[in-house]
């Protein structure tokens, strides 16, 4: 079997999902492509099918919040792993806030179950199909998806704090 | 928008037809080693089914990491695993390495490799022998943990701290080994291999520890794979998968050692692959020491590395990089790393995306237990519920990391 490198990895990709894939770079040696929600599903299912590339390990997956990028606020990364070639692939889709809704990868990865329902619960991202997407770490009675990054932390800027006190 | 239900209730009239007994496992149980709760279905003794909530510790750390600059994140990956809390550390640590470029001394990374595999025995002989104490026997957990404060007391020689270690900097160490801390590593060296053949003598092939795990809890490789197991679980069930050979981190590729595998993944071969590496970091920690390079224990990092303390008050630039690194002023550069490292439990992973400012923009654990706990209701359906606690503690499940 020919050994799996990132320039083949690319290629191939490229051959295989030409049309669907955009910002294919490599930060930190590690392929990093952007795709549509509609073709996620389908991606990961050709991929973990592959006879050659056997992307069957769903390292992690976790939701990103980008507030300024009008109509792509919301994102979903996930972290493949080619356990065979010991070659990782990140592959990220972006879609708008107010329709925050992305199929299941419940179907392939029994692993993904725990992971869509951390994403949903600190991101709000609805994952279609998923057997029993609830809140998973925080309380049920919460109304916000916390990690958005309209809920700072702490102000920095506060006055009610006195700086001498502080050392800001 | 409708709120999202945890799991509260699953008693349905079909549970009462059925004949079907609820059982709550947890929050806090003596069994469960940490916050996690199970509500089970019982027919009898027998598991029909079982419903893990988890997030009873959560502390949300992935949000605190959004204010925090760099140095600041490291004690809140103390509180992940808090079995082995240097692998975190210095998991972190070679994430934000990764991020800025820096190259690590030989010295730094052998030190580094050495705490590394003291917090993995700490890990396995914690997870081992509470697993003896839920099959009846505590002899064994008092014989190791002797050896387990040995350990905590070369963390403390380290960086002066024993639990939550936040041990060491960007680009090294913050202090060199000392000559008590050589001493009390080569200490533990000799003394340790006896205490373990001890404790290895009391259950590898001890009867009634045997009936109690074998076949118990298996899990097939597939399965394993398509739950994301990680670490010696996955490795119990016959897969050779380690970082630390498949991604030689921090001069790994140095060491010769063996990765254990079992063949049936039930809880007696997690027990007997734990027990292996705890030989096999034995090994690497002997390798450490004996080939430990001369050199720096730090890289030549000034814009990260906090200057020794003479320094900040005779050399101008040290008292400013001193000033700039406590109060965080320094920005990272943009960009997006993922780097992993061989945890206690499995591979524990660092997602950090940066926008090139003072803290991460993004940071996202991947915690090994977090993704293998899922598995949990699937293995222990069909067993008794002895079984399931005997199942838990050999999993490993460390409710901090857990929950995060």
């Amino acid at each position: 079997m020919a050994e799996l490198t990132n320039e083949l990895l690319v290629q191939s990709l490229q051959e295989k999902f030409g049309d669907q894939l955009f910002d294919i770079h490599e930060p930190y040696g590690l392929v990093t492509v952007t795709t549509t929600r509609e073709n996620i599903i389908p991606m990961l299912q050709a991929l973990y099918d592959d006879a050659f590339l056997q992307f069957q390990f769903l390292t992690t997956m976790c939701g990103i919040h980008y507030p300024d990028n009008k109509g792509q606020e919301l994102g979903v990364i996930y972290h493949l792993h080619s356990l065979v070639h010991n070659v990782r692939l990140r592959i990220k889709i972006f879609f708008p806030e107010d329709d925050a809704v992305v199929p299941t990868a419940t179907n392939l990865y029994a692993t993904a179950n725990w992971m869509e329902r951390e994403t949903f619960d600190f991101y709000g991202i609805r994952f279609e199909g998923h057997p029993n997407l609830i809140r998973i770490l925080n309380v049920e009675e919460m109304e916000a998806f916390p990690m958005r990054k309209e809920f700072p932390l702490e102000d920095q800027t506060r006055e009610d704090k006195i700086n001498t006190f502080f050392g800001r | 928008m409708e709120l999202a239900k945890q799991n509260t209730q699953i008693v349905t009239p079909d549970s009462y037809m059925q004949e079907l007994t609820t059982l709550n496992l947890g929050p806090t149980h003596p069994a469960t080693h940490g916050i996690f709760q199970n509500i089970l279905q019982m027919d009898g003794e027998k598991i029909v089914s079982g419903v893990p909530t988890i997030g009873y510790i959560h502390r949300a750390f992935e949000k605190i990491a959004e204010r925090r600059n760099f140095y600041q994140i490291t004690p809140l990956t103390d509180r992940m695993n808090y079995c082995s809390s240097p692998i975190n550390n210095m998991g972190w640590w070679m994430t934000v390495e990764k991020l800025l470029g820096v190259t690590v001394p030989k010295r730094a990374e052998y030190i580094r490799v050495i705490v590394m595999e003291l917090a993995r025995i700490a890990d396995h002989l914690i997870c081992n022998s509470i697993l003896g104490v839920d099959t009846g026997a505590f002899t064994g957990f008092l014989y190791v943990f002797q050896e387990r404060e040995k350990i905590y007391e070369i963390y403390e020689e380290i960086c002066g701290a024993r639990l939550t270690t936040n041990m060491g900097r960007v680009g090294g160490m913050e202090r060199d080994l000392s000559p008590v801390a050589i001493q009390k590593i080569r200490d533990f060296l000799r003394d340790f291999p006896k205490v373990f053949r001890e404790f290895e003598t009391m259950f590898n092939r001890n009867r009634i520890f045997i009936d109690r795990v074998e076949n118990v809890g298996p899990i097939t490789a597939e399965r394993a794979l398509n739950y994301g197991f990680t670490g010696p679980n996955l490795r119990a069930a016959g897969v050779d998968y380690d970082v630390r050979v498949m991604n030689p981190y921090s001069s790994y590729q140095d060491f010769d050692f063996e990765i254990p595998v079992g063949t049936k993944g039930d809880t007696y071969d997690r027990f007997m692959v734990r027990n292996e590496e705890i030989w096999q970091s034995l090994r690497i920690i002997q390798q450490a020491m004996d080939n430990l390079p001369e050199g720096p224990f730090h890289a030549d990092a000034p814009e990260f590395y906090l200057p020794p303390k003479q320094e900040v008050y005779r050399n101008m630039e040290a008292l400013i990089y001193h000033f700039k690194i406590v109060m965080g002023e320094i920005d990272a550069p943009a960009g997006e790393v993922y780097h992993s490292v061989e945890g206690g439990n499995g591979e524990l992973g660092f997602y950090l995306v940066s926008d090139g400012g003072r803290t991460p923009y993004r940071l996202h654990f991947r915690r090994p237990c977090f993704i293998y706990y899922q598995a949990y209701p699937e293995m222990v359906v069909g067993t008794q519920l002895s079984d399931a606690i005997v199942i838990l503690s050999s999993m490993n499940v460390i409710a901090g990391e857990l929950d995060a």
